[in-house]
């Protein structure tokens, strides 16, 4: 959306993407090949290990991954403290590099990184997260989704996943793999690389912000499961392994502790009753809500209202007026462990204004 | 209130502009000099015959501290740098990794300076010691009198004696400290935190003191004359909080002066007067007196916030710079 991107452009802040990926995946070859392939583009990278790099540039720093509890009174509100003040520091060199790419370890937990751009107001001010990228291994991902929470994390929270190493699996078992993270999250890109190899654009500059492009991509099983009526509750099925229906060869799966769930209307919200039922819900059920996005259309309102979170931290403003003859309907997507998918559908459904 | 009223008095027409051009992160003073510190790379001074620039990091400069003779800056490029009134530097230590210097602080030659969890002390005369910090270091003080420094981290600072080999002594407080601040006469500790608030301690017995009620972080810090008064940045007014007494202000309301609807970015306390001068995120500079709150109009609002202010040992000269390189010196006489 050339409009949207224009506004962020406008704003001057820095774009950051964040880096993902369970140990081994490829994220440092995706790091070495964004530093030294010719863009026109310069980088500041915060890495978690000096010395990976292989590229002499002076605008790599690294991190200590220090992750510090806010004094907010939310228990899961934690931010990287070390990223506060590189971004500070770097913020000397404005004018020196176009954006930002945030390295995090192997087994990081993506929220804090995530939480720094929402919660502390000098970070806020400079820079904007531009997208959650996470590279996974084709291979040894699936293994991983069951033995390491910290890979399906990454998964939940990626805005752009790339499925790396795809010529170590063939194609039915890259079907499977793709499966299993649509059952995580169902609304990240995914691009299949060897090697890391993947044109930039597609990694970076993903204006994740942009809500529209990625609250289009509808799922095709979740629409597909929807018009069947399919009951997404568990009295049904036993998940103890997990299960796959078949969708006109499209597989299907649940995962077993993590569920994404999309709301829409066409209705005007009343902003009066949506507010402080979202603010309600993530103050109670922030821990078990990993990401939430939404564009709004609020009743007498001629503007679009776009809204992201990590856990109990929320980030809404209005983007743009709403524009004669485009759609004005409201979605609002969830993506978390053990939603309490009812009970955010009746709440939503109650904001509807009358 | 958005606009200074328009019947302030003010001293504008006193101001003497610098050509800076570029970012400004701080101002000192080395006798009459004033000394502009730029985001990067060099220091400029501005004397009586013109200004000067000194090349002193190669990339970023991340903080500065001066005792009035010299000033010392940590740089991206990791080193230390110490920069005499005549112009002349030298580099006190580079970083064998090549670490960003985050911190640093100087007191009567005796200078410090952190990287990472790393903070580093030397004495005007004396070796380089070392102490690791339990977590990344968020700021460095020296104690008003004697060889000691204090360390702002995460859940509290710790005082270093860096001449004993005693391990440096822990003050605990809970949350992210990320500025630190002796009050002159060495009883009280004060610290910034990345929650809107400061946190104090009575180091005769660690009693604690809460300053809450910002809306921002506190950046910018000062002590007014004899240490009664501590200035901070932080909110859309001045925030004073009263320490003349021995129990600091505990118990105690802040003195809040100068409010505008914009927020307070930069505060530096005239040495002699209970006057403070106040920079806001919109360019505007008031030179505010405690008391009876009367306010002079330094400098209008301009294209970028205030990030520098310093006054003279006398009081008599004020100087100024902003996020987009703007600087003047306004005399007082």
């Amino acid at each position: 959306m050339s409009d949207n991107s224009t506004a962020e452009a406008g704003s001057g802040k820095i774009p950051v993407t964040v880096l993902t990926g369970y140990l081994g995946a490829g994220k440092t070859t995706l790091l070495n090949r964004i530093l030294s392939e010719p863009h026109g583009q310069k980088y500041a990278v915060i890495v978690n290990e000096f010395g990976e790099i292989g590229i002499d540039n002076d605008l790599v720093v690294g991190a200590d991954e220090e992750i510090f509890e806010m004094n907010n009174g939310c228990i899961c509100c934690t931010v990287r403290g070390d990223l506060i003040r590189i971004i500070e520091g770097l913020m000397r060199r404005k004018g020196k590099f176009d954006a930002i790419i945030v390295e995090t370890t192997g087994l990081a937990d993506p929220a804090p990184v995530a939480q720094t751009f929402f919660v502390d107001d000098d970070v806020k001010e400079k820079a904007r997260l531009d997208a959650v990228v996470t590279v996974a291994d084709a291979l040894w991902l699936k293994d991983r989704l069951k033995d390491a929470p910290e890979a399906k994390n990454q998964i939940a929270f990626a805005d752009v996943i790339l499925l790396n190493k795809t010529d170590l699996v063939d194609e039915g078992g890259l079907r499977e793999v793709e499966a299993r993270i649509r059952a995580i999250n169902p609304y990240a890109k995914i691009h299949r690389t060897e090697r890391s190899n993947i044109a930039l654009d597609k990694v970076l500059g993903q204006n994740a912000f942009d809500l529209d492009r990625i609250l289009d991509i509808e799922p095709q099983f979740l629409k597909s499961g929807d018009d069947e009526g399919h009951s997404h509750g568990h009295d049904h099925h036993d998940h103890a392994h997990g299960h796959d229906h078949d969708h006109g060869g499209l597989k299907h799966y649940h995962d077993e502790d993590m569920q994404s769930m999309s709301l829409r209307t066409d209705k005007p919200l009343d902003p009066d009753k949506f507010l402080p039922w979202m603010q309600d819900l993530v103050a109670k059920d922030g821990p078990s809500i990993l990401r939430c996005k939404g564009i709004l259309s609020f009743k007498d309102d001629p503007d679009r209202f776009v809204l992201q979170g990590v856990h109990m931290i929320l980030d809404g403003d209005h983007q743009r007026a709403w524009k004669d003859g485009e759609k004005r309907d409201s979605r609002l997507v969830f993506i978390g462990r053990e939603l309490p998918q009812d009970r955010i559908r009746e709440g939503f459904e109650a904001c509807i204004a009358q | 209130m958005t606009d200074v009223p328009a019947d302030t008095p003010s001293v504008i027409d006193r101001t003497q502009p610098v050509a800076v051009g570029e970012p400004i992160i701080a101002a000192h003073f080395i006798g009459d000099t004033a000394v502009f510190v730029l985001a990067e790379e060099a220091l400029v001074f501005a004397g009586s015959n013109g200004t000067q620039r000194v090349a002193v990091h190669g990339g970023g400069i991340l903080e500065s501290a001066s005792d009035g003779k010299r000033i010392v800056t940590g740089g991206d490029d990791g080193k230390v740098v110490v920069t005499d009134g005549k112009g002349a530097s030298i580099t006190i230590v580079t970083d064998a990794k090549r670490r960003w210097i985050d911190h640093v602080a100087v007191n009567a030659g005796a200078i410090a300076w952190s990287a990472g969890k790393q903070a580093f002390a030397k004495a005007a005369k004396g070796d380089e010691k070392t102490v690791e910090a339990p977590s990344s270091v968020g700021g460095l003080a020296f104690a008003p009198k004697g060889f000691r420094l204090a360390i702002a981290h995460y859940n509290g600072a710790s005082l270093w004696f860096p001449n004993v080999a005693a391990k440096p002594e822990l003050h605990e407080w809970k949350g992210s400290h990320v500025g630190v601040t002796f009050s002159p006469d060495g009883k009280f500790l004060v610290t910034a935190m990345q929650e809107p608030a400061l946190h104090g301690w009575r180091l005769a017995d660690d009693k604690h003191m809460r300053m809450t009620g910002y809306s921002a972080k506190v950046r910018s810090l000062s002590w007014t004359p004899g240490g009664k008064w501590l200035a901070t940045s932080g909110s859309t007014q001045l925030i004073l909080w009263p320490f003349a007494s021995k129990d600091g202000p505990m118990g105690k309301q802040p003195q809040l002066l100068a409010p505008r609807d914009t927020k307070v970015v930069v505060v530096a306390a005239h040495p002699t007067q209970e006057v403070v001068a106040v920079g806001f995120d919109d360019g505007v500079i008031l030179l505010v007196r405690l008391g009876d709150g009367a306010e002079v109009l330094a400098r209008k609002p301009g294209n970028a916030a205030v990030s520098a202010l310093a006054w003279n040992t006398t009081g008599a000269i004020v100087v100024f710079g902003t996020a987009d390189g703007e600087a003047g010196i306004i005399d007082l006489t």
